[in-house]
């Protein structure tokens, strides 16, 4: 158990250290190599932070939406099982919360430099802000709920969250758009020049392996907590069986 | 056919008590007009008709919506004296009759509400709609019901947490967003008749499609939610 422990920190170091040098990579690629944008200049750098991170925020949802159904599953069958589904979903949104933040910042400092506006309710950026509202609804029904019930109703609502974002996203079919079509996938006309391809892969790279390992770290830190949590209980309960009668 | 009946005879059970008491309607009206008044206040709405068409759809439903929010708290909360709920959860009734029975009880009392609001609407607003007004009568109840479902919902799951009456909107609002643009948006087509039919249309359509989704999801997960411990 020492061993495996020990072994699993150095494979966590060696994943940061990796991680470090991804971000630096791309950090080089997207604010020296890559040529200026020919529109946008200086300010279409942000594109290299900016859509990774937008690709990365509509990814862990899926996460916290599987791990939930899977404790929902897990729940009467297999409760110790559906504890480690539990501290999952948990990560994922917060995780969620983190990107869906910074891709609304990093979103608003782009708009202002090309749109002259901080803010417009166009379709795509209220869904994001609609997203970040759905995850932060999560963690605050997480720390309102009483702690016997709390994993369930988190769970009912991330089912419910999980049938919203889709529902959400369909509008941008329907109403007018200011934000310029999805890069990748969005038509004929969509995709990006050749020489930006670098600076984007070891962005998107070097942010989903920030990603995994904040979730990694939390999880962990979150396993304990139950794992304490546990503890303590059965302590209480041996504690009150030696009570003379 | 049992189903039904069950389903009929928690209603009735929320009628009567209802009926009884007169709480949840009376407070809903006075909030609302309240919410009336205030917006009145606010924005001068005599003084510029093509303005007040422009933003009534979305005041009627912002009343609306947070007088339908003071009484859904209330609706499960007069189920936990005497630990009734326990008694529910021991029945031996399906659980979704429970929760689609009071769902049917709020939807008409805020409908009950509605009814009652919109000629005072009108009045205070001096409103002049422009476009067909009885298209309201399809948009209004899809409307309630998208916000009465998951609000009967989210107040259940709710029920025991700490703050819960400041938990309902937390939860409510976002999950409804898409319903509120989509009502909104039908609303202020109407009343203005910016929007030609078509365009209504699917934003109906969307509510409709937004009503039949999550009634579904709701029902599908009430009995764990009852069941949470």
């Amino acid at each position: 158990m020492e061993q495996r422990t020990q072994s699993l920190r150095n494979v966590a170091w060696l994943w940061f250290g990796i991680m470090v040098a991804v971000l630096v990579m791309g950090f080089r690629e997207a604010i020296f190599l890559t040529p200026k944008d020919a529109a946008q200049g200086d300010a279409g750098r942000i594109f290299y932070y900016h859509v990774p991170i937008a690709m990365l925020s509509l990814l862990f949802p899926y996460i916290n939406f599987f791990a939930s159904l899977t404790f929902l599953y897990w729940r009467r069958r297999d409760p110790l099982k559906a504890l480690t589904a539990d501290a999952l979903a948990l990560t994922a949104a917060e995780v969620t919360v983190v990107y869906a933040s910074v891709c609304l910042l990093t979103g608003m400092l782009w708009g202002r430099a090309t749109w002259g506006i901080w803010w417009t309710w166009d379709p795509r950026l209220t869904s994001m802000l609609l997203l970040w509202l759905l995850y932060v609804s999560y963690l605050t029904l997480r720390r309102f709920s009483s702690t016997g019930q709390s994993h369930t109703l988190a769970a009912v609502l991330s089912v419910f969250a999980a049938v919203d974002v889709p529902i959400v996203y369909m509008s941008i079919r329907w109403w007018r758009t200011q934000h310029p079509a999805p890069v990748f996938g969005g038509g004929p006309d969509s995709g990006i020049d050749p020489s930006m391809l670098p600076a984007f892969f070891w962005n998107l790279a070097g942010w989903a392996m920030w990603g995994i390992c904040m979730m990694v770290f939390r999880f962990a830190l979150e396993r304990r907590r139950q794992l304490a949590e546990q503890e303590e209980a059965l302590q209480a309960i041996e504690a009150s069986l030696e009570i003379p009668q | 056919m049992n189903y039904l009946h069950h389903l009929l005879d928690h209603l009735r059970k929320d009628l009567r008590l209802e009926w009884r008491s007169r709480d949840s309607i009376n407070g809903m009206i006075f909030f609302a007009l309240l919410v009336v008044v205030v917006f009145g206040l606010a924005f001068d709405p005599t003084g510029y008709p093509t303005t007040t068409r422009q933003i009534s759809g979305a005041i009627l439903w912002v009343a609306l919506l947070f007088a339908s929010i003071t009484a859904l708290n209330q609706s499960w909360a007069r189920e936990q004296r005497n630990q009734v709920l326990e008694a529910q959860r021991m029945a031996p009734s399906p659980a979704s009759t429970l929760f689609l029975g009071k769902a049917l009880a709020n939807m008409l009392f805020v409908l009950v509400v509605e009814a009652v609001m919109a000629p005072i609407f009108v009045v205070f607003f001096n409103l002049h709609p422009l476009g067909n007004v009885w298209l309201l009568l399809l948009i209004l109840p899809l409307g309630t019901w998208a916000l009465v479902v998951n609000g009967t919902f989210f107040a259940a799951l709710g029920l025991r947490a700490r703050n819960r009456e400041l938990l309902l909107p937390l939860l409510l609002l976002p999950i409804s967003l898409p319903a509120l643009l989509a009502m909104v948006q039908a609303t202020t087509g109407v009343l203005t008749g910016d929007l030609d039919p078509i365009q209504i249309g699917t934003w109906v359509k969307q509510l409709a499609g937004y009503d039949v989704i999550f009634t579904t999801v709701c029902i599908l997960l009430f009995e764990t939610v009852l069941n949470a411990e």
